[in-house]
C-alpha cells in the first residue's frame, strides 16, 4: 500500500512533529517500502491465533496503598525549560 | 415539533487511597501545586508504573455495586492525546478489557423506578490541573501535577436517560452509591465527582438516534441540569430550522452558561488505544469477587425500602434518611439504643437533626449529639413537654451536656423527677375541678390558678415553664 | 599485562588482593582511555572525578578491612540511554540534551551497591533505535577493528569501548539486539537474559514489551559475574520477574548432562554472509566434539519476526516517546510560543532525528484509527506464533545456535539510506525479544579482512544458567575472545 503525503501529514499532525517538505517525501517513500514488507504478514492466517501483548506471564502485579515521600519541588521544576511560581509554564491553552 | 431527548452520562470519580495509582505521592487535595509529585507521576524518562492495590478493588467494589458483569481477564490500554496536564502523553485507562461491563443502576423519579443501564466502570488515571492566569493579557498558562495520577474511576451509562429529572435522579443515586461503599468521597466543589454528558433529540416516536453532542467539563450537578436544558433548546431550535445537528464535543462554560464547541483540532481524537506493556494484566476470579462482595454494605435503595417496612415510616422520610450513609447510621444506632419510638426519632433528624448541620455547615459523624443523647432527649422529653425539649436540644448543641443534665441544671432541678410532678398536676387537677373545666372553655387565667396551687404543693420547686407544658398537655388531653 | 587489558573479575581480584588500588586503575584507565577514546568515539560522558571518588571509597574500604561487593572496584559504563543520578542521560538525542535525571536506575543502584566504578555514559543511536550507532544525534562511534566500519547498534557506545579496553564491561539494553548485535560486531560477550530478569526502572523505555537490560563484557565469566548482580526482583517495575535468582557463577564450567543444540535451518538460509556461516558451523562441530547432540530444527514463523517486530516496536515507541514535548524537562524551542500544538509539534521536530521520527510516525500510523487490526493486532497474534515455535523447539532441545548477525559489521553510512535493509540486519536477534527469551552472543571467528564473527545461543525464559554454560564451554575451548585490535 502507498503512503501519500497526505498520510503522511495527517500522521505527523497526530504524532506532533512539524516536517519538511523533504522530509514528508522521504518519509512517505521509505514507509511505503516498510510497510510493503510488513504485508508479508498476511500470508499468515491468524484467526484463531490469540494476540500476545505481554512478554510475561506475570499477573495481578500491585503494590500496597502506602505513601511515599515526593521529591521536592525545586528538583523537580529544575528539570523543567519554563516555570513560574511553582507551576510549569506553557504556552496559553485555550479550550 | 416534538423531540424526544436522549441522555447518557460518563462520570468521572477520584477514587479514595492514600497514595496515586502508580506511586506512592500524596492524593491529597489542596496542596500547594507540584509539591506532590515524582518521577513516575510526572512521567520522566524511564519510569514505570505499579498499580495500587486499593485503587484495583475499590474500582471492583464499585463494579459489584453497579451490578456490572466482573471480566475475569482485566487489562490495562494506553489512550494518546496531547495535553499539557498529562504528563506521558497519554493516559493509562481500559479501553478493550474493562473491569465491569452491563451494569445497571435502579432510580426513582416522581415515584417510579427506572434502570439505567451502565456500559462499563473502568479504571484510569486523573491528569494534573491547568492554571489560566487571570492577568490580562497572559499568554500563558499554568501547570500543577498534584493531581496527576490520582485513581479516577470512569462510569459509562447507556443512553437511557429520557427526562432531566431522571439525569438528575441517576446522579444522586450514583453518588449515594459510591458514598455509601467509600470508595469515594465524592466532593464536587475538589473535582473528585465530575460529569460529562451525550445528548442528542430526536422526533418523538422515531427508532433513529440523532446527532450526539457531548459536553465536557461539567463540575456540578447543577451545571450538567442546566447543559442539559442550554442543549435541548439549541438543539430543538436548530432541528426546528430544518439544520442538522452536528456531532460534535462542545465544552460548558460555567459563567456565561452556554455551551462552546471545542477546537476541531483537538476535537479529532485518535486515541490510538493498545494494550499498557508497562503493567500486567489482572485476573479476577470468583474468589475474589465473593470476598469483595463481603465488603459491600446495604446499598441506598434497599435500605430505604427496609426503613420504610421495618420502621413503618414513610417512604419519603426514609429517603431522606438513607440519602446519607452516615446519616441512616444515626438513625439506626438511635433506634436501636431506644428500641422504641423509631417515627418520632425519624422525625427529630429529619427535622431537627438536619436543620442544625445545615445551618452548621458540618456533618453527622462530627455532630455534637451523639446518638445516645438525642434518645435520652426523646425519652425525657414526655416529662419536659415538646417545646422545652427544642430548647434542650439547642442547648446540648451548645454545650455538648446530656438532656439530663441540662434539665437538672437549668434549676430546673425541680425537673429532676417529672414524673414525681406529673402526679403532683394530676391531683392538683383533680383537687380543681373547676378550674380545669374553665382551662379547657378558654379562660387562661384559670391556668394561673393551677400553677399557683401546684407551687404550693411544691413549695415553690417546680419549674412553672415545665408545669405549664404538663398542664397543656394534660388538659387537652383530657378535653379531648 | 596492562591493567586496562584485564578482565573485570580478573581486575577485581587483583584489587581485593591488593595489587593494585582501585584508584590506580582509574588512573591508568583514564589514561588510555586518553588515547583510544579520540579513535572511537564510544563515550558521550566521562565520570572522571566520580570515578575517582568511588575508587577512593572502595580502595577505603578495603584498607579498613570492610566487606566489598561483587564489582568492587570494576570500571564500568553505561549506555546513555540507562538513568544516572548527577549524570547527564541524554540517549544520544537533542530533546534530552542537558537532561540530568533525579534518580537512579535499579541497575545503577545495584552496581553502585556492588562497589562498582562508573566510568561514564557510552553512544547509541538515538532512543536506542538502530543498527549501527549512525543515528547518534552527536557523533558516531568507530568499530575498533575497523574505523571505517560501524560498531553495531543501538550500544555501539558500549561494544566499541569494551573491545578497545576503555572500560571492563558496560550495561545496555537489548530489545531487538541491540546488546548481541553490536557484541557480535566488536568481538564481545553480549547477554540479554528473559525480559523480567532484570528490572527496567530506569532505562529509558524504547519499546517497553521488547526492551531488556543486558550486559557487554570480555568475556563469559564476566557476563555472569554482571548478571549476578543486576539480576533479580523489583518492586518498581511490574513486569520484574519474581523467579528466583540461581548462581551464575559457581559451577559455570559444568554442563550437566547430554548436551542438545537446536540447529534452525531459518537462520542458516538466504542472507547469511558465507563467511559468517561457516564461522559458525564451525562452532557447532566444537560442540559436537565435545559430546554435544545438534538437532536440526525448524522456527517456520521467524521470517516473519522482523515485519511483526517493526510494528510492535514502533507501536510502542510512538507512545512511549510522545512525552517529549518540552513542558517538563527536555529540549524546549528557542522560536515564539504562541500556541501549544505548535509548541509540541517544533520541540520534536527540532528534539528528534530521523530515524526516531520515521518510527513515531510508522508506530503512530499502525494505531491510528481503522489501521489497529491489520496492524497491532495482527503482529500480536504473529508473536504468539513466533513463541509457539520457540516453545516447541524447546521441548526438544537445552538450547538453540545460530549466527547473532547475518553479516559482520558494515561500513559506515553503507545501509544508512535504507531503512528496511538495515532493519533485515537484525533478523537473527528479534525474535529472541519477541518471544522473551534470553540470549548470549559469543565471539566465534574473523573474517578474512579481521572483523569479529559472532555466534549467538538462545535459552528458554530464565535458563540464563544454561546458555552462560554453553557459551563458557565454548570460550573455554577457544581464544577468540583474547584477541585484540591494533587501535592507532
Amino acid at each position: 500500500m502507498d503512503i501519500s503525503v497526505k498520510e503522511i501529514e495527517h500522521i505527523a499532525d497526530l504524532s506532533r512533529i512539524t516536517l519538511t517538505v523533504d522530509e514528508k517525501n522521504t518519509f512517505a517513500k521509505q514507509l511505503t517500502n516498510i510497510l510493503g514488507y510488513i504485508e508479508k504478514l498476511n500470508e499468515l492466517d491468524t484467526d484463531e491465533v490469540q494476540p500476545m501483548a505481554y512478554a510475561t506471564f506475570l499477573k495481578n502485579v500491585f503494590r500496597e496503598d502506602k505513601l511515599k515521600s515526593s521529591f521536592s519541588r525545586q528538583e523537580i521544576l529544575e528539570l523543567s525549560p519554563s516555570s513560574a511560581n511553582g507551576f510549569f509554564k506553557v504556552p496559553k491553552v485555550i479550550e | 415539533m416534538k423531540y424526544e431527548v436522549v441522555m447518557g452520562l460518563e462520570t468521572h470519580a477520584e477514587l479514595d487511597t492514600e497514595s496515586k495509582l502508580f506511586c506512592g505521592c500524596s492524593t491529597k487535595f489542596g496542596s500547594e501545586p507540584n509539591t506532590q509529585t515524582c518521577p513516575v507521576c510526572l512521567g520522566l524518562p524511564g519510569v514505570l508504573p505499579v498499580m495500587n492495590k486499593k485503587a484495583f478493588e475499590h474500582s471492583l467494589k464499585a463494579a459489584l455495586s453497579l451490578s456490572c458483569e466482573i471480566s475475569e481477564f482485566t487489562n490495562f490500554d494506553r489512550k494518546s492525546y496531547y495535553y499539557p496536564d498529562l504528563p506521558k502523553n497519554y493516559q493509562t485507562s481500559q479501553n478493550y478489557f474493562n473491569i465491569g461491563n452491563n451494569g445497571y443502576v435502579d432510580i426513582v423519579v416522581k415515584g417510579k423506578e427506572k434502570r439505567i443501564d451502565i456500559h462499563n466502570v473502568h479504571l484510569e488515571e486523573e491528569a494534573g490541573k491547568l492554571v489560566h492566569p487571570e492577568t490580562s493579557g497572559a499568554n500563558y498558562s499554568l501547570v500543577d501535577f498534584n493531581r496527576a495520577g490520582v485513581p479516577l474511576l470512569e462510569i459509562v451509562t447507556q443512553p437511557d436517560m429520557r427526562s432531566v429529572e431522571e439525569v438528575e435522579s441517576y446522579m444522586q443515586t450514583l453518588r449515594n452509591i459510591l458514598l455509601y461503599i467509600g470508595v469515594s468521597d465524592c466532593k464536587m466543589q475538589e473535582g473528585s465527582l465530575r460529569f460529562e454528558a451525550s445528548i442528542s433529540l430526536r422526533e418523538e416516536g422515531s427508532n433513529v438516534l440523532g446527532n450526539r453532542v457531548e459536553i465536557k467539563n461539567l463540575n456540578s450537578m447543577k451545571a450538567v441540569l442546566k447543559v442539559i436544558a442550554y442543549e435541548i433548546s439549541r438543539q430543538s431550535s436548530l432541528l426546528d430550522k430544518g439544520e442538522d445537528v452536528l456531532m460534535e464535543t462542545r465544552l460548558w462554560d460555567d459563567v456565561d452558561s452556554v455551551s462552546r464547541r471545542m477546537r476541531s483540532k483537538e476535537e479529532a481524537h485518535d486515541y490510538r488505544y493498545f494494550p499498557e506493556p508497562d503493567l500486567v494484566p489482572v485476573w479476577i476470579d470468583q474468589e475474589w469477587i465473593d470476598e469483595t462482595r463481603t465488603t459491600i454494605p446495604e446499598l441506598p435503595v434497599s435500605k430505604r425500602q427496609r426503613f420504610v417496612n421495618e420502621y413503618t415510616i414513610s417512604d419519603y422520610d426514609a429517603g431522606i434518611l438513607t440519602d446519607d450513609k452516615l446519616l441512616a447510621d444515626y438513625f439506626e444506632e438511635c433506634v436501636g439504643l431506644s428500641q422504641d419510638s423509631p417515627k418520632e426519632l425519624s422525625n427529630w433528624i429529619i427535622n431537627d437533626v438536619l436543620r442544625e448541620l445545615n445551618e452548621r455547615k458540618t456533618n453527622v459523624q462530627d455532630f455534637i449529639v451523639s446518638p445516645k443523647m438525642l434518645v435520652d432527649l426523646v425519652k425525657i422529653k414526655p416529662a419536659i413537654g415538646s417545646s422545652i425539649a427544642k430548647d434542650v436540644f439547642v442547648e446540648m448543641i451548645n454545650t455538648g451536656k446530656t438532656a439530663p443534665s441540662i434539665v437538672k441544671e437549668k434549676s430546673l432541678t425541680q425537673m429532676g423527677d417529672v414524673s414525681e410532678l406529673n402526679d403532683i398536676v394530676a391531683k392538683v387537677i383533680d383537687e380543681n375541678p373547676k378550674a380545669a373545666e374553665d382551662y379547657g372553655k378558654g379562660k387562661k387565667s384559670a391556668l394561673t390558678f393551677l400553677i399557683g396551687q401546684t407551687m404550693k404543693v411544691t413549695k415553690g420547686k417546680a419549674n412553672p415553664k415545665i408545669l405549664t407544658e404538663i398542664f397543656k398537655e394534660k388538659l387537652s388531653a383530657g378535653s379531648k | 599485562m596492562l591493567s586496562h587489558e584485564l578482565s573485570a573479575n580478573q581486575i577485581k581480584e587483583k584489587i581485593i588482593k591488593r595489587e593494585i588500588t582501585a584508584q590506580e586503575v582509574i588512573e591508568e584507565l583514564f589514561e588510555w582511555i586518553n588515547l583510544k577514546e579520540p579513535l572511537i568515539k564510544a563515550y558521550l560522558c566521562l565520570d572522571r572525578d566520580g570515578a575517582f571518588l568511588k575508587a577512593k571509597e572502595v580502595d577505603k574500604k578495603l584498607d579498613n578491612g570492610d566487606k566489598v561487593g561483587l564489582l568492587a572496584g570494576v570500571p564500568v559504563a553505561l549506555k546513555d540511554n540507562i538513568c544516572t543520578v548527577d549524570i547527564k542521560t541524554t540517549c544520544a538525542s537533542k530533546i534530552l540534551e542537558d537532561f540530568i535525571p533525579p534518580y537512579d536506575a535499579f541497575v545503577v543502584k545495584r552496581i553502585k551497591e556492588e562497589d562498582a566504578i562508573i566510568i561514564g555514559k557510552t553512544n547509541l543511536d538515538e532512543f536506542a533505535m538502530g543498527s549501527s550507532n549512525e543515528n547518534s544525534a552527536f557523533h558516531v562511534t568507530r568499530n575498533p577493528w575497523n574505523t571505517d566500519c560501524i560498531p553495531g547498534g543501538s550500544g555501539g557506545g558500549s561494544a566499541a569501548a569494551v573491545t578497545a579496553d576503555t572500560v571492563f564491561m558496560a550495561l545496555g539494553s537489548d530489545t531487538g539486539g541491540s546488546v548481541r548485535q553490536p557484541s557480535a560486531f566488536c568481538g564481545n560477550v553480549g547477554c540479554k537474559p528473559t525480559y523480567g530478569r532484570v528490572s527496567r526502572y530506569g532505562l529509558v523505555a524504547f519499546a517497553s514489551s521488547l526492551d531488556q537490560i543486558g550486559s557487554v563484557t570480555k568475556d563469559v565469566y564476566d557476563a555472569a559475574l554482571l548478571l549476578q548482580v543486576v539480576s533479580g526482583h523489583d518492586g518498581f517495575d511490574s513486569t520484574s520477574a519474581t523467579v528466583g535468582v540461581p548462581d551464575y557463577i559457581s559451577d559455570i564450567n559444568n554442563v550437566d548432562g547430554n548436551l542438545k543444540i537446536g540447529v534452525p535451518k531459518e537462520f542458516f538460509g538466504e542472507g547469511l554472509n558465507s563467511e559468517v556461516g561457516s564461522a559458525v558451523m564451525n562452532a557447532l562441530e566444537i560442540y559436537k566434539k565435545n559430546g554435544a547432540e545438534l538437532i536440526d530444527l525448524s522456527l517456520p514463523h521467524c521470517g516473519y519476526a522482523v515485519a511483526t517486530y517493526y510494528i510492535i516496536a514502533t507501536a510502542e515507541a510512538s507512545s512511549n516517546l510522545a512525552r517529549y514535548d518540552g513542558v517538563r524537562y527536555g529540549h524546549r524551542s528557542q522560536l515564539s510560543e504562541d500556541n501549544i500544538i505548535d509548541m509540541y509539534s517544533r520541540v520534536r521536530a527540532e528534539g528528534f532525528g530521523s530515524e526516531v521520527k520515521r518510527r513515531i510516525l510508522l508506530g503512530n500510523y499502525v494505531l491510528s484509527s481503522g489501521f489497529y487490526e491489520d496492524y497491532y493486532l495482527k503482529a500480536s497474534k504473529v508473536r504468539n506464533l513466533i513463541r509457539n515455535d520457540f516453545e516447541d523447539a524447546f521441548k526438544k532441545v537445552d538450547c538453540i545456535i545460530s549466527p547473532t548477525c547475518p553479516t559482520p559489521a558494515f561500513r559506515i553510512g553503507e545501509k544508512i539510506t535504507d531503512p528496511l535493509q538495515m532493519y533485515l540486519s537484525d533478523i537473527y536477534t528479534i525474535p529472541a525479544n519477541l518471544v522473551g527469551i534470553p540470549g548470549i552472543s559469543v565471539p566465534c571467528g574473523f573474517t578474512n579482512t579481521g572483523l569479529p564473527i559472532g555466534m549467538q545461543i538462545l535459552g528458554k525464559h530464565f535458563d540464563e544458567r544454561k546458555i552462560l554454560k554453553v557459551a563458557k564451554l565454548f570460550e573455554n575451548g577457544t581464544d577468540f575472545h583474547l584477541k585484540k585490535p591494533e587501535l592507532n
